[in-house]
C-alpha cells in the first residue's frame, strides 16, 4: 500500500477507536436527534400542516419529514466536534505530530477529514436504526441511496469544522463559534420547516435559508432517503465542500495558519 | 560530509516581537547538540520552524541534506520529533500509539512490527506495549514518544524540554538514553533545555538568549573551569 493510503487508513482508523472509547460522545449524539424527533415532533406535528411536495408523494407526517434534517444534524454536530477536538489537539499537540508526517498537509487534513465523516455516517445509521423501531422508516433502498449523500453532506460539513478549527485561537473561543455557526445553520434551513412554509412569515428568512449550504445537504439527503436526486442541492453542497476544504487548507498553511500562534 | 542539521540565520517574529533575531548553526552527523535557554529565549520557536509547524522566508533549514522550504517531505521524513507536550494518545495502547505514527510514515504491516519492536527494545519497552498510555508514568510516557520518534529510522531527532515534568531518576535516564542512540547509532540530535545538568562536557552546548545565538561550542570547552550552570547564567545574565 502506498503511503498516502497507509497514512489515510490509520488516520481513519485511530479516529474510530478514539469514538469507541467516547461512549459518552456517542451517546450524547444520539439524545439531541432522537429527543427532536420524538419529542419535539411529536409537539409541533398538531401545530404546522404540511402540504405535498417533492419528494413526497403523499401527505406526510411532521417526523416523517424531519428526519432527514436530523440526519443532518448528527453531521453538523459531529463535524463542529471534531474541529474541537482538532483545536484541542492543537493545543494538546497531538495535531503536530500528525502534521510533521512525510505527506502534504492537504492529504493529511483530507485524511482526518475523512476519519470524521466516517463516523458521523455511523451515527446516522444508528439513529434511522432507531428511528425505524417507532415506525419512521423509509424505502430500503432509500437508506442505500442515503449513503453518498450523507459521505457529501457529512464531508462538507466536516470541512466547514475544519476551515472553523484553522482560525480559532484556544479552546475558550470555540463556545462563541458553536453559537454563531450551528444554531444559525440549523435554524435557518430546511431541516425544520420547508422553505414554502418559512416564506409565508418572511420572504428574507426564506432566501437566507435557501443560500444556506446546510439546507442543501439536508435536501440532497431527504431526496435521496426517496431514490432521487437533487442536482442543484448536489451541486450547492459540492461546492460548499469544496469552498470549505480549500479554506481550511488556506487555514492550516504552515507559512500562514498557525504561524500567528506561539507555542 | 552532510551536516545532520544546518540552521542559517534564521529569523522569525510574532507581529512587532522578534523571537529569532538570524541564529546559526551546523551540527554535523552524529553531534549532540544540546540548546540551552532561559525559557522565552526562542527555542519553541525554533522548533516550531524546525518541525515546518510554521515558516518564515528568513533564513534556511537543511535536515539531513534536505531543504526544508523545498523539500519538505523527504527533510520531515528524516526527522523524528519529540515534543514538549506529550503527545500520545492515552486511550490507545503502546503499540497502537507507535502503529498509527508508523502509518503516518507509510509504514504497516509486518514491517511496522519488526521496527516497533526494535524501537521498543531500544528504550527497554518492549514489554509494556500492550499497556495503554494512561497507565505509563510520566517517564515512560516520554520513552514511548523517543522510541516512536525511531520508528522511521531518522537521521535526525529534535527533542523540545523532553525531561519536562519528570522527576530526577526518570530525568537522568532518558538523557543518558538519547545520549547512548546518539553515540550507537549515529543519530544526529538536538536537544532543548533549559537544565544545565543535562549537558555532557562532550556534547555541542549551542546557548540562546532573547532570539540570538551566545555562545557555540564543545560544552566542557566553553565552560572552562567553571560549573557549566555558573557558565549559563553569567552568560545569559550578562545579557539580561
Amino acid at each position: 500500500m502506498n503511503i498516502y493510503l497507509t497514512a489515510l487508513s490509520a488516520i481513519v482508523k485511530r479516529e474510530a477507536l478514539r469514538f469507541v472509547h467516547q461512549r459518552e460522545r456517542f451517546l450524547a449524539a444520539m439524545v439531541r436527534p432522537l429527543m427532536w424527533l420524538l419529542v419535539f415532533a411529536a409537539g409541533f406535528r398538531a401545530a404546522l400542516g404540511l402540504s405535498i411536495i417533492p419528494p413526497y408523494q403523499t401527505y406526510i407526517t411532521y417526523e416523517t419529514y424531519i428526519m432527514p434534517g436530523l440526519c443532518g444534524m448528527i453531521l453538523l454536530f459531529n463535524g463542529m466536534q471534531s474541529s474541537l477536538s482538532l483545536v484541542y489537539d492543537r493545543e494538546m499537540g497531538s495535531m503536530r505530530l500528525l502534521l510533521t508526517a512525510p505527506l502534504p498537509r492537504w492529504w493529511l487534513l483530507f485524511s482526518k477529514l475523512c476519519g470524521s465523516t466516517a463516523i458521523s455516517i455511523l451515527q446516522v445509521y444508528t439513529f434511522l436504526a432507531v428511528a425505524a423501531l417507532f415506525d419512521i422508516t423509509v424505502d430500503p433502498w432509500g437508506y442505500v441511496a442515503a449513503l453518498p449523500a450523507l459521505i457529501v453532506a457529512g464531508l462538507m460539513l466536516g470541512a466547514l469544522g475544519l476551515a472553523l478549527s484553522s482560525f480559532i485561537k484556544q479552546l475558550e473561543n470555540f463556545a462563541g463559534v458553536m453559537n454563531f455557526v450551528i444554531f444559525p445553520m440549523f435554524f435557518l434551513s430546511s431541516a425544520l420547516y420547508p422553505l414554502w412554509k418559512m416564506a409565508e412569515s418572511s420572504p428574507i428568512l426564506r432566501d437566507i435559508c435557501a443560500a444556506n449550504p446546510f439546507s442543501h445537504a439536508v435536501e440532497l439527503i431527504r431526496f435521496a432517503l426517496y431514490t432521487k436526486l437533487e442536482p442543484w442541492a448536489l451541486l450547492w453542497t459540492l461546492l460548499a465542500l469544496v469552498g470549505f476544504m480549500l479554506l481550511a487548507i488556506w487555514g492550516y498553511d504552515p507559512a500562514r495558519g498557525m504561524a500567528n500562534r506561539k507555542g | 560530509m552532510t551536516a545532520g542539521l544546518r540552521v542559517e540565520n534564521l529569523k522569525y517574529r510574532y507581529g512587532a516581537k522578534e523571537a529569532l533575531k538570524g541564529v546559526s548553526f551546523t551540527l554535523e552527523t552524529g553531534a549532540f547538540g544540546a540548546l540551552l535557554g532561559p525559557n522565552g529565549a526562542g527555542k519553541s520557536t525554533l522548533y516550531g520552524l524546525l518541525t515546518r509547524l510554521f515558516t518564515t522566508s528568513e533564513g534556511r533549514i537543511e535536515i539531513a541534506g534536505h531543504d526544508l522550504t523545498r523539500h519538505p517531505r523527504a527533510a520531515l521524513a528524516r526527522m523524528g520529533v519529540v515534543f514538549q507536550n506529550q503527545t500520545l494518545d492515552l486511550d490507545l495502547s503502546v503499540r497502537q500509539n507507535l502503529s498509527y505514527f508508523a502509518a503516518l510514515h507509510g509504514i504497516s504491516g509486518a514491517e511496522a512490527t519488526r521496527r516497533i519492536d526494535s524501537a521498543l527494545d531500544r528504550l527497554n519497552m518492549r514489554e509494556r506495549a500492550g499497556e495503554k498510555a494512561r497507565a505509563l508514568n510520566g517517564g515512560h510516557r516520554r520513552r514511548t514518544e523517543i522510541a516512536r520518534a525511531l520508528i522511521h529510522n531518522p537521521d535526525v531527532l529534535l527533542l523540545d524540554e523532553p525531561t519536562v515534568g519528570l522527576d530526577a531518576a526518570a530525568r537522568r535516564s532518558i538523557t543518558d538514553h538519547v545520549h547512548q542512540l546518539c553515540a550507537e547509532d549515529g543519530l544526529t540530535v538536538l536537544w532543548a533545555t533549559h537544565l544545565t545538568d543535562e549537558v555532557h562536557d562532550p556534547d555541542r552546548l549551542i546557548v540562546i538568549h532573547q532570539g540570538q545565538k551566545l555562545a557555540d561550542g564543545h560544552a566542557g570547552d566553553l565552560r572552562g573551569g567553571m560549573d557549566l550552570s555558573d557558565y549559563f547564567l553569567s552568560l545569559t545574565g550578562a545579557q539580561a
